[in-house]
């Protein structure tokens, strides 16, 4: 039986995580993730999970003791932004490396500076090479959904690798919203328990976990870190579907909003999305025919599935809520401009920068947005296709 | 979307307008709503002026932007009347309510003009004279209640009960003080 509620994205998650009650929770505050620690703390104390939550002294530390039990085989995580995931950075390669699989509740941040505390992509979208899986969220029920299947896809036997549940810092993680929570069984039941293969406290089978590796082992083990990479999709669509049979609701790799005679699109990751539905809806009203994609899975990236859903779209804008400093646009529009060019499709498109430091998004932009593909259609050409969206002049 | 009720809460930092937004979120829900309750945080610092906004809809809210064009926007502090343009796109339909012991026809001015209707309540004094503690935003929160009409005052009132009986689980003696000054706000409402 579901569970009608109210709560920020920061509590949705932490209540995931004590429903999933795992081993090890070491972790640092820092806006906006600091509430995450913050319930759990909470909920150790009042004796309703069991886990060893270890205050340290920095986020290097806390990804390093999360590493650590990994390594150890216990379920772990921990939860930060921006800079935090910044001082984290050498652990992350680390972690994915060593192919634990564990959990980073991360709330999206302005990475600095000017130093800001508002939501853009900038801090995760820096660690999108790092090795491991990313999924981001638009709303709070979303990130709880998402976290409630995190474990299910990182600790896959086929996939083994570490996963990051993403979030807009404030915009999600401090706005309450109704949100439907499963039961604790349920959650307990789905998620499961877990039972390394491998592991550093495992007396029957010695192992040593993270030695160096000489130029004659280093593009294997890097090459295997693709291979279960290349896993990850399927299991997100089996983990997906059992989850629907759970919940009652859907989950892809992406979600495709009123795109099935779209001929102007656009593909975003976050928060916005909700925001750019309603344009969406607003505009077919008028008989304009615009639809939204919006990325749940980022690393690994669904650049064929994407190129596919986007195969009758005659203009396409990709929204970046970071920089990519490439003088052509931000890291998402290069994907999926990458994956247009693969499938041969002759779409025009553009890329917008965005929302950058928490600047705000209305439901007017995106319907500017939506002008503007209609403007390069008209003209057969996408014109300047490096832009920004409600910049001040 | 037409039954969408959109409020902006002015206040500074440390006043608890962020709570407030929160709390009317948290008993709209209570009564079947959509609710969206989020803060849009400046500078980190006591007394530095913060931003709060509500939807309240029957339908599911998606939009994520802040609220530019409100039905109801509330000053939580009146000196910000002079630092914020609190009635930026105040729909005219709609109303504002004022924290002041100020009379309305003194708080008009300072409204840059605005149409609509203007309510005023002196937050202080019932806070004071019922709980005995300066906490503005409880009756606040009983004042945009019966000004937005959102639900009727026996629901709001059974619904608030339930919830600081959750609250205040650990102190219950809180829990009449607070009971009297929503009560007293609704009808302190001018």
């Amino acid at each position: 039986m579901a569970k009608r509620d109210r709560l920020s994205g920061n509590e949705a998650v932490a209540i995931a995580l004590r429903q999933i009650n795992p081993d090890v929770f070491p972790a640092f505050p820092i806006t906006p993730s600091t509430e995450i620690p913050q319930y759990f703390a909470s909920f150790v104390a009042n004796g309703q999970v069991d886990t060893e939550f270890i205050p340290v002294e920095s986020e290097h530390s806390s990804m390093s003791a999360a590493i650590g039990a990994s390594a150890a085989g216990a379920r772990s995580l921990t939860a930060t932004s921006s800079c935090g995931l910044a001082y984290m950075w050498e652990e992350l390669y680390i972690a994915a490396s060593n192919r634990l699989p564990l959990a980073l509740a991360l709330v999206n941040r302005a990475l600095s500076g000017p130093i800001n505390i508002n939501c853009d992509h900038s801090d995760s979208m820096g660690a999108r090479d790092s090795g491991w899986i990313q999924m981001y969220a638009e709303n709070n029920q979303e990130a709880y959904d998402n976290m409630v299947q995190a474990y299910r896809i990182s600790e896959h036997r086929d996939v083994r690798l570490p996963i990051m549940i993403c979030q807009d810092g404030f915009i999600t993680s401090h706005a309450v919203e109704n949100i439907e929570l499963l039961e604790d069984e349920e959650v307990k039941k789905f998620v499961g328990e877990y039972n390394p293969e491998n592991y550093l406290l495992n007396p029957e089978c010695p192992m040593a976990v993270g030695p160096y590796s000489i130029t004659d082992y280093y593009m294997e083990a890097k090459r295997n870190q693709a291979e279960g990479m290349r896993h990850v999709s399927q299991v997100v669509l089996d983990v997906a579907k059992e989850f629907e049979s759970l919940s009652g609701r859907a989950y892809g790799l992406f979600e495709e909003y009123r795109m099935e005679d779209a001929e102007r699109a656009v593909v975003m990751i976050g928060s916005a999305a909700g925001t750019t539905k309603d344009a969406v809806d607003r505009l077919r009203e008028q008989g304009e025919k615009v639809g939204l994609i919006k990325i749940r899975l980022y690393r690994p990236f669904p650049a064929a599935e994407l190129a596919e859903a986007l195969k009758n779209v005659k203009a396409v804008a990709i929204m970046d809520r970071s920089e990519g400093y490439t003088n052509h646009g931000g890291p998402l529009g290069a994907d999926v401009m990458s994956a247009l060019y693969r499938a041969h499709a002759d779409a025009l498109a553009v890329n917008y920068i965005y929302g950058l430091g928490g600047r705000d998004v209305r439901v007017q932009d995106m319907e500017h947005v939506f002008e503007a593909l209609k403007q390069m259609i008209k003209e057969g050409d996408a014109g300047e296709t490096y832009r920004y969206l409600g910049l001040r002049e | 979307m037409s039954n969408l009720t959109e409020i902006r809460w002015h206040g500074r930092g440390g006043q608890g307008a962020k709570t407030a937004a929160l709390l009317l979120a948290d008993v709209a829900f209570q009564t079947g709503k959509y609710v969206q309750g989020f803060p849009e945080y400046g500078p980190e610092r006591m007394g530095a002026p913060i931003t709060a906004y509500n939807r309240i809809s029957d339908s599911v809210i998606r939009a994520h932007s802040n609220i530019y064009e409100p039905e109801y926007v509330v000053v939580v502090d009146e000196s910000l009347l002079e630092a914020v343009d609190v009635t930026s796109g105040l729909k005219k339909e709609g109303a504002i309510l004022v924290n002041t012991a100020r009379s309305k026809e003194e708080v008009v001015p300072h409204l840059k003009g605005y149409e609509g209707k203007i309510y005023t309540i002196d937050a202080h004094r019932v806070s004071m004279e019922a709980m005995g503690k300066y906490f503005p935003n409880t009756p606040l929160l009983a004042a945009i209640v019966k000004v937005t009409g959102l639900m009727d005052e026996d629901t709001f009132l059974r619904e608030m009960r339930a919830s600081f009986s959750h609250k205040f689980a650990s102190k219950p003696e809180v829990i009449d003080g607070n009971m009297a000054t929503l009560e007293m706000a609704l009808k302190e409402v001018r």
